[in-house]
């Protein structure tokens, strides 16, 4: 297959390549004290891919022990400090961080005409937080770990525990305050600094996603800061506080817990649906489907994500009334998450569609969010969730969701924005087969696991009844996939940073303001601010798609941003 | 081949084959859910793919806002009526059955201990009669843990301060899986074990065929009198302590003013807080036994009290008069 | 637009990217809001978690709220209204040069203010510990609920007295950076944030008084 879409005719020149921002300042210091919001999103980045690999040996290690039912490759307490440090380094130090500190924050001024970010000093403040935080897992994990699993029970947490609790839930509170931070950040730019034309209602779907996903972070995260400090100030100082001993009730940790995880999981979604809502358009040439329907979309999910927490405590032991109207709230919140699919699926219709890896990525979001979102209704049927929660049913459906969804939706941007933040292309031939690679793998490794799920396997189990056996054998064998999928990225990535094509300006030849200054950009990110007088993802006319005209391609169109012959 | 896949747990209750019924249900509405995205992603993708011949051109005019608002509202309804579905066999699983099999359970890390209403205990393992309501009582002694049939697709968390009961109703005899389904520590994936679910007449000869077959309630007296709460509660005139005659499931009057049920909770709570809920007309002068009784005992304790109904026994243990 | 280089001090204050100061202020004031939207979640969770076993325990909150000291929550809280009150004239007087000591002399009485809470508060818990009001083996009281009270007693006081530590180190640094250059200290929404932080610190002790120190008296 050719690069067609590459239709331009920069000089590839090494010679004359201006390296933009990242060619202002080459000491260790222009980086580790730089305002800049690109190098910031480049210091995240480094750090999350780090935790990502960490997070991956450990289940990786948890994955062998699995392929046989005894436990005979880890001790069960071995076993119990690796699934924990999976869970806490995925969900803190990946998941939550991966689009909005990479891609939030090198994008997010971009999209709107701005600078930088409204508080350039705190997005650097907001880094060193995360990296304070990843300090004290590093310790947790050379210390000997951590076994209560990422979600912290108390009693066991507080009172029983002989692991590094404390230190573990620390690296959570102060990297917690990062995020907030970057939440705080993120609101006031998205209110102050859009371009002159910029209204609400024309910006990209990716930046309704960075604000909305800031005000969950704003929101829900400080309930976990105190959550934790109540737990850790009960296991060192011996005050009760959810000790039943005393009066306490574990289920008020639980409560306040999922009052943040449940958002927790919102803010892990609503940016890869950020990122599949640029995608999808650009490899389509079609206007988003529906673009009023997805702002309110993304509105409904953040909102009324906050009321539906106690889905996560069906058999806690709360009452048969919460059980309900938690169960009611759950499937309404399902309702706008549907919609967002079939206008994703909708937009393809009538376009003029190609397959480079960020459309491949984004089709495999679209289908794997579904499945995992379709099973998110089997959860939040009471009776059902009575017997599968607890199982790797449930484990299946969120990494459906989690790593189905909002991995493939980070590399989905990876290799779409790589060419504007690096200047360079990367080997679309690997990339396709990573991504088909991905695709292939991750079903391997978690659809037996929704099998075995609702046969009855229970979770953080380090050795199982022996007819599970053969579903823990495809999923190791599937997970061994998955890994060689995500390495390749790192292989070729890396390897365009210094010998990938130099990219143009605008290869995918995208709307949206970042598109319409060089690649890489310079610090202060446009030559001259712009001026935003269309709607986004110009991609047509509105209403109407000529069928002459499309295929010439809208170059010259998207280059002066979205005017239309 | 097919054999070493199993897809379901044995269905041991007609609950299991209702909630197996209203999976198939979900597992076929998800399939043509996702059929149809995928079948429109595929379609979509080869018939648009650029350059292809299929015909672009203008959008009908009741494509978008119509559609959108058309197929949000079906979500809506479809996702409502799941809901309904399922709430509905979840409020009808919850009838408590009258005259249930009462069964105790007590969870500390790594095991279960159970306890027959006759006394009869068990680690590990819970025999259950056919087609008559279990009624599973249970606390934990330490950390949150879970009792998970996957055959009666149940569970429930076990908590420690605090009763939970899960019930069911078996009819197809066997041995089915036990797990604990909450972390509770090192060695979680150990603490499982068996539920025999036996025929009526099975049930009744493994009970009488087991050691220290003794009403529980019996033990119970033995244990109030043994501690002392027979001093007070089987004084006549009843002026330092309430009598306990009759007192489960009964409505007593607090000294606040409050009215509440003497069920299992309040019985426990009154052994271990005594001072929290004072009976009207009394003072609080009830020595706590939280560091003299298990939770084993309570449930010794609270079945006597259950069937206590009146006169008091001499030291002897002859119940008198 | 006003043009900055004409008016020294607004470019003192103006900082990157910001083109003119009364979109910075607007932002970081806007900024701050939102932080204070994560504060009041934050000590959310700790306020219903203790009016939840509030309600669960009536008695036992009863008589152990009668243990805290009416002298010190009352004058306490006393002091740090009056900080407030004060704290409060600085944002409106800062923006005048020729006001600009006497704001600075506000903010030194408001942190002076709080030094002298924190100091109280000093005496309030070794007072606590000779009662044996910390929970723990030797705890005073027998009630069920009664430790809880107090775990949640010195949890929130501890927390907000962490705020108020951070308050006072913010105010004070305003008052030396504004010292060194008050053509700066006229024109920087750091006065206005500062002074909406010390408000929040303010109101959540107000709380804390009223939940914790009043119920249990009469």
């Amino acid at each position: 297959m050719t690069d067609a879409v590459l239709g331009d005719t920069l000089p590839h020149d090494a010679t004359t390549f201006d390296k933009g921002y990242l060619g202002d300042g080459h000491t260790l210091r222009s980086w580790l004290l730089t305002t800049d919001h690109k190098r910031i999103a480049i210091l995240y980045a480094l750090t999350i891919t780090i935790f990502f690999f960490v997070g991956g040996i450990a289940i990786a290690l948890v994955r062998i022990e699995l392929v046989t039912p005894a436990q005979d490759f880890v001790t069960a307490d071995e076993y119990n400090r690796l699934f924990t440090l999976h869970g806490i380094i995925m969900v803190w130090f990946f998941l939550v961080p991966s689009i909005p500190t990479t891609f939030g924050n090198f994008l997010l001024p971009m999209m709107i005409g701005a600078r930088d970010l409204a508080f350039p000093k705190l997005n650097l403040f907001s880094w060193y937080l995360t990296i304070i935080g990843g300090a004290f897992t590093i310790y947790v994990l050379l210390a000997g770990g951590v076994d209560t699993g990422w979600t912290f029970y108390t009693p066991y947490s507080s009172i029983y525990s002989n692991s590094h609790v404390i230190a573990a839930a620390m690296a959570v509170f102060v990297s917690g305050f990062g995020t907030i931070a970057t939440g705080v950040n993120f609101i006031t730019t998205t209110h102050t600094m859009r371009a002159p034309g910029l209204t609400w209602f024309r910006l990209p779907l990716f930046v309704w996603s960075m604000y909305t996903v800031s005000i969950v972070i704003v929101l829900a995260t400080p309930v976990l800061a105190m959550t934790l400090l109540l737990m850790m100030l009960e296991r060192f100082f011996g005050v009760p506080i959810f000790n039943p001993n005393e009066g306490g009730d574990p289920l008020l940790f639980q409560h306040l817990f999922w009052f943040y995880s449940h958002p927790a999981v919102y803010i892990m979604i609503l940016p890869a649906m950020g990122v599949v809502s640029e995608v999808i358009p650009c490899f389509a040439r079609r206007r988003l489907f529906g673009y009023d329907f997805m702002v309110y979309a993304l509105i409904a999910i953040s909102v009324i994500g906050f009321f539906v927490w106690g889905h996560h405590m069906f058999v806690s032991g709360q009452s048969a009334y919460a059980n309900l109207v938690f169960s009611f709230l759950s499937f309404i919140v399902a309702v706008p998450s549907a919609i967002k699919v079939f206008n994703w699926t909708a937009t393809l219709y009538r376009g003029q569609i190609t397959y480079e890896s960020p459309m491949l990525y984004s089709f495999g979001f679209v289908g794997l969010f579904t499945m995992g979102g379709l099973t998110g209704l089997f959860l939040a049927s009471i009776p059902i969730d009575i017997h599968a929660t607890d199982t790797y049913f449930v484990v299946a459906h969120f990494h459906y969701v989690m790593v189905g969804g909002t991995v493939s939706a980070f590399f989905a941007a990876l290799h779409f924005w790589w060419p504007k933040i690096t200047g360079r292309m990367y080997p679309e031939a690997w990339a396709r087969f990573a991504a088909i690679l991905m695709f292939f793998g991750f079903n391997f490794t978690f659809f037996p696991q929704f099998i075995m799920g609702w046969a009855g396997m229970p979770r953080r189990y380090g050795s199982y009844p022996p007819e599970f056996q053969v579903y823990h054998v495809l999923s190791s064998a599937g997970a061994a996939v998955l890994a060689v999928a995500y390495l390749m990225p790192l292989a070729y990535l890396t390897w365009s940073l210094r010998w990938g094509r130099r990219a143009p300006d605008n290869p995918w030849r995208a709307t949206g303001l970042e598109w319409q200054t060089s690649s890489p950009p310079p610090t202060h990110n446009f030559e001259k601010l712009p001026i935003v007088e269309d709607e986004p993802y110009d991609y047509h006319p509105k209403g109407y798609v000529d069928q002459e005209h499309e295929t010439a391609g809208t170059a010259e169109s998207t280059q002066k941003g979205g005017e239309q012959q | 081949m097919m054999r070493h896949f199993i897809f379901f747990p044995p269905e041991a209750s007609e609950y299991a084959r209702h909630i197996d019924w209203i999976y198939l249900g979900l597992v076929g509405l998800s399939a043509i859910i996702v059929g149809l995205v995928v079948a429109l992603m595929v379609s979509f993708g080869i018939r648009y793919r650029r350059g292809s011949p299929a015909k672009r051109g203008r959008l009908p005019e009741w494509v978008s806002r119509d559609v959108e608002i058309g197929w949000t509202v079906a979500t809506l309804f479809a996702f409502v009526f799941i809901f309904w579905f399922a709430a509905a066999t979840f409020i009808t699983s919850i009838g408590a059955a009258p005259r249930a099999l009462e069964i105790h359970v007590v969870g500390k890390q790594w095991m279960w201990k159970i306890e027959h209403p006759n006394g009869v205990r068990e680690i590990n393992e819970l025999h259950v009669p056919m087609n008559v309501p279990v009624r599973l009582v249970m606390i934990s002694q330490d950390v949150i843990h879970s009792f998970f049939l996957p055959a009666l697709r149940i569970k429930q968390d076990v908590l420690p301060g605090r009763y939970t009961s899960e019930s069911f109703t078996a009819d197809k005899a066997g041995t089915y899986n036990l797990f604990c389904a909450e972390y509770c520590g090192t060695d979680h994936a150990k603490m499982g074990g068996r539920i025999v679910i036996m025929t009526k007449p099975d049930y009744q000869k493994w009970i009488d065929a087991q050691p220290g077959a003794k009403n529980l309630a019996e033990k119970g007296r033995q244990l109030f009198t043994r501690l002392g709460c027979a001093g007070c509660h089987f004084e006549k005139g009843h002026t330092r302590a309430p009598d306990l005659a009759g007192v489960y499931g009964s409505y007593v009057r607090l000294a606040d003013g409050r009215t509440v049920r003497a069920d299992e909770a309040y019985l426990r709570d009154s052994i271990l807080q005594p001072a929290r809920d004072i009976v009207a007309g009394y003072t609080p002068i009830m020595p706590s036994f939280k560091s003299t009784v298990s939770e084993d005992q309570i449930f010794d304790l609270v079945a006597f009290i259950k069937s206590y109904s009146g006169g008091s026994y001499s030291h002897d243990g002859e119940a008198t008069q | 637009m006003s043009d900055a280089s004409a008016h020294p001090a607004e470019e003192a204050a103006l900082r990157e990217p910001w083109e003119s100061i009364a979109r910075q202020r607007q932002a970081v004031e806007m900024g701050m809001w939102a932080f204070l939207a994560s504060e009041i979640l934050f000590f959310g969770g700790i306020f219903a978690g203790y009016t939840i076993y509030r309600s669960a325990y009536p008695e036992a909150f009863w008589v152990a709220g009668g243990h805290t000291s009416l002298f010190y929550g009352a004058t306490n809280t006393a002091i740090l209204l009056v900080s407030s009150a004060v704290i409060a004239l600085v944002p409106r007087s800062a923006r005048w040069l020729s006001l600009g000591s006497f704001a600075r002399m506000m903010l030194w009485s408001g942190a002076l203010l709080g030094i002298a809470f924190l100091v109280l508060k000093g005496f309030e818990y070794a007072e606590d510990f000779h009662e044996h009001l910390f929970p723990g083996p030797d705890f005073e009281l027998h009630e069920k609920g009664a430790q809880l009270f107090f775990a949640f007693y010195w949890c929130l006081t501890a927390i907000h007295a962490v705020h108020l530590i951070i308050g006072i180190g913010l105010v004070a640094r305003l008052a030396i950076a504004g010292a060194r250059d008050p053509r700066w200290f006229s024109q920087t929404p750091a006065v206005q944030a500062t002074a909406l932080y010390w408000g929040l610190v303010d109101i959540i002790w107000s709380i804390v008084f009223v939940i914790v120190y009043l119920p249990g008296r009469g």
